[in-house]
């Protein structure tokens, strides 16, 4: 099972390495991660497979909400099917 | 790996164009709760629905947090219960709305509709009682919505009942005037009821509906303004098109989230109700689409015909994004529930009467309209006669949800708060209906029933 982590906000030092430890800390591999800038924000996609994730899907997603209110950035954790069905027939 | 500028789209949708799933809603059928001792038939009633629905709002706010996509609300429609009353004669129905009320609090839903009559070809005793008792079920209740179907186009229009429809609207604001007559926005007059509809006020689960269903409204006004605001000056063409995609894309997230709840839940999926539904939240409004696409404002001469355009793209790019299509997918336009059309009533763009033309051309019909509280019964009938005659000629659904504000005149306002906003009262038109609305009896079926 897979799932697109999304960061955006402001562009600072460190933030794949703190999503990245979240996700090692909870079982969580990281499969490919984008970057880009959009209208002057930086906007990081990663997807993660949580299949070996250690927690359950609501507590993972309650910390990576956490880190994004600690460094001012929006972070989603969305499940993959999401994109699949609203973008793909 | 997806597209990444699918997923930032997505994403700018949720946060910034207030995409949401408007509802999952719980169908509950109530045949197999009735019986003629009525405490018993309520403690079946409350069992069955507190069996079937207990997960229902967890699983809802489970599926929330996975795909990330807000869920508002989390309901339950049941089997009208006019006919599960009718087994008790002589007992009060209001018996029935309070038991409705118990499993919704401990369900958790925050609403739950069904205390409903279905009367569009005659009364039976049941019926009959149920639509009187409606305004005390409605005030002694927080959770519980009545619907009363009047109309069909099989069966053309059941004037007694629309005769005795505006005294009953008129009693629900009298009883809560002290809460801005809020009674009377749990009440939907309906011609051409829709079995499966997701929304509130007017949700029940229809006789020919399975044991239990989940159906899902989606929304997303917000998203089709901005697709259209990017988009710039495209002709009509283009702006049906932008409308029509965008109408797919939310679809195709109100499809997913049903077959989610709907496989967590052990209960077939039913239906995704394709309709733009608006709340008073800025950036989530109908009558902002139709100003995007060129009106000065909602209510202006070519409104009609912008929400025509609107709602038959709306269909069109949501039909096949869903496996079943039901409910009452199209356009709403209640007043007090949008930003635009509030502001509209305001200025005096928007009136009644193009309210009721607008009604032709979407979803639904006259729906949360304050008007004045010294509007006699005979006006309020009048007003469901015509929006039901409008329904019937033209096979689809329509409803009158107008709110008496009882003590207060043109351009005074009501204010019910949360997604039921509040809006200016508007002028009726006070030439008298009465001797019409006395007669009764039954407008016969049109000449569009018979197709066999």
């Amino acid at each position: 099972m897979r799932a697109v982590v999304t960061v955006i906000g402001k562009d600072m030092v460190g933030i794949l390495a703190r999503v990245s430890t979240i996700c090692a800390e909870n079982g969580v591999n990281v499969v490919e991660v984008t970057q880009s800038i959009l209208q002057d924000l930086f906007a990081m996609i990663m997807m993660v497979d949580i299949s070996k994730s250690t927690v359950p899907f609501n507590e993972l997603s309650d910390k990576l909400t956490a880190l994004g209110d600690e460094m001012n950035l929006t972070v989603h954790i969305m499940h993959e099917d999401i994109f699949n069905s609203m973008h793909r027939i | 790996m997806v597209d990444s500028h699918d997923i930032l789209e997505t994403i700018n949708m949720i946060d910034n164009e207030n995409l949401d799933v408007r509802t999952i809603t719980m169908g509950i059928s109530l045949f197999d709760c009735i019986d003629s001792d009525i405490d018993r038939a309520c403690n079946k009633i409350y069992d069955k629905i507190c069996r079937y629905a207990g997960n229902l709002v967890k699983t809802g706010e489970d599926i929330s947090k996975e795909y990330g996509i807000p869920i508002i609300n989390k309901r339950i429609s049941v089997t009208p219960i006019a006919m599960v009353a009718a087994a008790c004669p002589g007992k009060s129905p209001v018996h029935f709305a309070k038991a409705l009320d118990r499993a919704a609090k401990a369900t958790g839903v925050n609403l739950i509709g069904g205390y409903s009559a279905l009367v569009h070809k005659g009364f039976g005793p049941g019926d009959y009682a149920l639509i009187s008792s409606i305004p005390e079920a409605l005030t002694e209740t927080e959770t519980v919505c009545s619907s009363v179907n009047i109309g069909t186009t099989k069966a053309g229009i059941n004037m007694d009942a629309v005769a005795k429809m505006g005294g009953i609207v008129r009693q629900l604001a009298e009883a809560t005037v002290d809460h801005e007559c809020f009674g009377a926005t749990k009440l939907v007059i309906f011609c051409n009821a829709p079995e499966d509809n997701p929304f509130m006020a007017g949700a029940f689960h229809g006789p020919g509906e399975p044991d239990c269903v989940i159906n899902v409204g989606v929304s997303g006004p917000g998203v089709v303004r901005a697709a259209l605001a990017k988009a710039g000056d495209c002709d009509l063409s283009e702006v049906a098109n932008i409308i029509k995609k965008t109408a797919f894309k939310i679809t195709r997230m109100g499809q997913l989230v049903a077959q989610e709840a709907s496989r967590r839940l052990y209960v077939p999926f039913g239906i995704v109700d394709l309709s733009l539904a608006p709340t008073p939240a800025v950036g989530d409004s109908v009558a902002h689409i139709l100003e995007e696409m060129g009106l000065e404002c909602c209510g202006a001469h070519g409104t009609t015909a912008a929400l025509a355009l609107l709602n038959d793209a709306v269909k069109k790019g949501g039909i096949m994004a869903s496996s079943h299509v039901g409910g009452l997918s199209g356009a709403f336009i209640p007043v007090t529930e949008d930003a635009g059309m509030i502001n509209a009533a305001r200025c005096g763009a928007l009136s009644i009467t193009k309210l009721e033309a607008m009604t032709a051309v979407c979803s639904v019909g006259l729906d949360m309209i304050v008007i004045p509280g010294d509007t006699p019964a005979e006006i309020i009938s009048a007003i469901i006669a015509d929006e039901a005659a409008i329904g019937m000629i033209n096979s689809k659904t329509t409803a009158v949800r107008v709110i008496p504000a009882i003590g207060k005149k043109v351009g005074e306002e009501l204010n019910f708060g949360g997604l039921f906003g509040g809006g200016p009262v508007m002028e009726v038109n006070r030439f008298s209906p009465l001797k019409f609305i006395q007669r009764g009896g039954r407008i016969p079926a049109p000449i569009q029933s018979l197709k066999n």
